[in-house]
């Protein structure tokens, strides 16, 4: 039924449905999107604007816009539409509660071979600190899809992190602040966020042929968290992995870290697998970068089974 | 004196007092920019104290937020709320911030304190109320200073593009920033030329003449937003405070006070509040 491979495309049709229904939406794009943005553009001629390679004025004239009744969208890649313009960010749509909706393509290591100025690894714990903001990260396509129009139902400020890659699973329905198992299992639980989640999906197929089940739940809304979900389950499993497309600072890891200390849960094992406190210094695809970093199905399973092992 | 004029001469008294209450900065920067506030409150802005909300407004950002003193006093003349409000600026639990902020504040469109934010989120007032076929006017006050920050220049430039005839922009042009003169940190001149050569419509005028800045503000160019260079003094009116940098940080307390309120036509050395 679903046959839109990548996650962006997936975005822009639901944003297309949305601008036909309802003449207040706005896209605001940052000059990006070529290919991807022709049929919206074609389409909805007054909902479009394009403020040039000036992320700072988009997210200003997005926050003016949607201050006189626009639903604003901006439009961007990496880290373009987040940290260059990240006082916009704050003090224009945050503080004034703006409906803005900020929309990145290239989350984690989408753009693997363009380097570190394209390597979206800090984004999740820049905007999830901000105030009032909802933050989203879908694992596929129809993820996408269906969270753009709840994100539109609930209204700005949010962030969608919009990935390269897809976690590959049957399409299956998902629920704005609602976090998805996708496998069960009592040994152990990682929770994962953006389409990485494959790769979390493989460890667990691997640890299971070692007799370790790998329970998987797929965190698509990293703010506001789903505690109720993820406290049950790291109380049930007591080893807690989470995994991430980003540096382990202040994003899905530690949030779960905050929530799970806060809610008093017995943890046996504590990982968070994402990105040390480096940058990269060597450029590749999604999947070599992901293993480079520990990140793949295979390096995930390792850091599972030597953790439980060790914390027994 | 016109009712402006009058109303701006309150405007500096409070702004003076505010300050001194407060123990606040920034009260040479409130009293620059009183007269350009003044004329925008008396009549020129299409405002409705009693609704605040009220679709058809035209919209004022004040993006030198740290004057916002002046535009707290102006609103509250205005009945926007309660003059009595203005005696917990910077005060402890205050919404009257130092620099100008919505949350709270009938009649603030838009907080600002971080300078070069205030253009860019006006020109986008400006293009979605012109999409929607109003004839509704944004005005947006910036410093001089504040056009060293990039983004103002990104804004002027989307602006220009898109011939926002709705936007009007009025510098307080005092020349004088954080640290010394304009023309010895970030040179600005020509200055007029910069923003017509952005697509703007660009006046130059007296920033303390009300007739003068009147005439100006209802100059709506075709197709092209205007720019209003106003040529001020900082500190304008306390003649202690015209010209003087110090004055940008200072709050003016005691026998200062009293000599400021004075220049302003009060007499508070006997007051309780002296």
């Amino acid at each position: 039924m679903w046959r839109w491979r990548r996650m962006r495309d997936a975005f822009v049709r639901a944003l297309s449905e949305l601008a036909a229904e309802d003449e207040r939406v706005m896209l605001v794009n940052g000059d990006l999107g070529f290919g991807v943005l022709t049929d919206f553009i074609r389409r909805f001629p007054g909902q479009y604007v394009n403020a040039g390679v000036a992320e700072q004025n988009m997210t200003a004239i997005a926050c003016g816009m949607a201050l006189t009744g626009a639903r604003a969208y901006t439009y961007s890649i990496g880290n373009f539409p987040t940290l260059r313009c990240l006082e916009q960010l704050r003090n224009d749509v945050c503080y004034h509660h703006a409906d803005v909706t900020v929309v990145a393509v290239g989350g984690g290591f989408s753009y693997g071979p363009l380097g570190v100025s394209h390597f979206a690894t800090e984004d999740l714990s820049v905007t999830r600190s901000l105030p009032g903001i909802c933050v989203v990260a879908p694992s596929d396509p129809w993820q996408a899809y269906q969270l753009t129009f709840q994100l539109h139902e609930r209204g700005g400020p949010a962030y969608l992190r919009i990935d390269k890659g897809s976690a590959g699973l049957p399409a299956s329905d998902v629920e704005l602040g609602k976090a998805r198992q996708v496998r069960d299992g009592q040994d152990a639980v990682i929770f994962s966020t953006g389409a990485i989640l494959s790769e979390a999906l493989g460890a667990a197929d691997t640890l299971s042929q070692a007799g370790l089940e790998l329970r998987v739940i797929d965190v698509h809304t990293v703010k506001p968290l789903d505690l109720d979900h993820i406290c049950t389950a790291a109380a049930q499993c007591s080893h807690i992995f989470t995994l991430e497309e980003h540096v382990i600072a202040g994003g899905l890891g530690s949030a779960i870290a905050e929530a799970c200390a806060e809610a008093g849960v017995a943890l046996k094992s504590f990982r968070r697998i994402g990105l040390p406190d480096v940058f990269p210094d060597v450029v590749g695809d999604q999947a070599y970068l992901r293993a480079r970093y520990g990140l793949d199905a295979a390096s995930i399973a390792e850091t599972v089974s030597k953790a439980v092992a060790n914390d027994r | 004196m016109t009712d402006s004029e009058e109303f701006a001469l309150k405007l500096r008294r409070h702004v003076v007092r505010m300050c001194s209450r407060g123990e606040s900065s920034h009260v040479a920067s409130g009293l620059s920019i009183a007269d350009i506030i003044a004329v925008l409150y008396d009549g020129v802005l299409n405002i409705d104290p009693a609704n605040p909300d009220w679709p058809e407004r035209d919209r004022f950002i004040l993006s030198k937020g740290h004057a916002g003193a002046c535009v707290y006093a102006a609103l509250a003349e205005r009945g926007f709320f309660d003059v009595s409000a203005l005696d917990s600026h910077y005060s402890n639990g205050s919404s009257l911030s130092g620099h100008v902020s919505h949350k709270g504040v009938p009649g603030v469109e838009l907080s600002t304190g971080s300078l070069g934010h205030g253009l860019g989120v006006g020109a986008g007032m400006a293009l979605n109320l012109r999409r929607l076929g109003g004839s509704q006017r944004v005005f947006v006050v910036l410093s001089d200073g504040e056009c060293d920050e990039g983004s103002v220049w990104e804004a002027a430039l989307f602006a220009g593009h898109h011939r926002l005839a709705n936007l009007c922009v009025i510098i307080d042009y005092n020349k004088l920033q954080s640290l010394g003169r304009v023309a010895e940190t970030i040179n600005l001149e020509p200055f007029g030329a910069k923003w017509r050569a952005f697509g703007w419509n660009a006046l130059r005028v007296d920033g303390h003449d009300h007739h003068a800045l009147r005439a100006a503000l209802a100059e709506r160019a075709d197709n092209r937003p205007t720019c209003i260079v106003a040529d001020t003094v900082k500190g304008r009116g306390i003649s202690f405070m015209e010209n003087q940098v110090l004055w940008h940080y200072r709050a003016p307390r005691g026998e200062e006070y009293i000599a400021a309120m004075r220049e302003l036509g009060v007499d508070v050395a006997m007051a309780q509040d002296a």
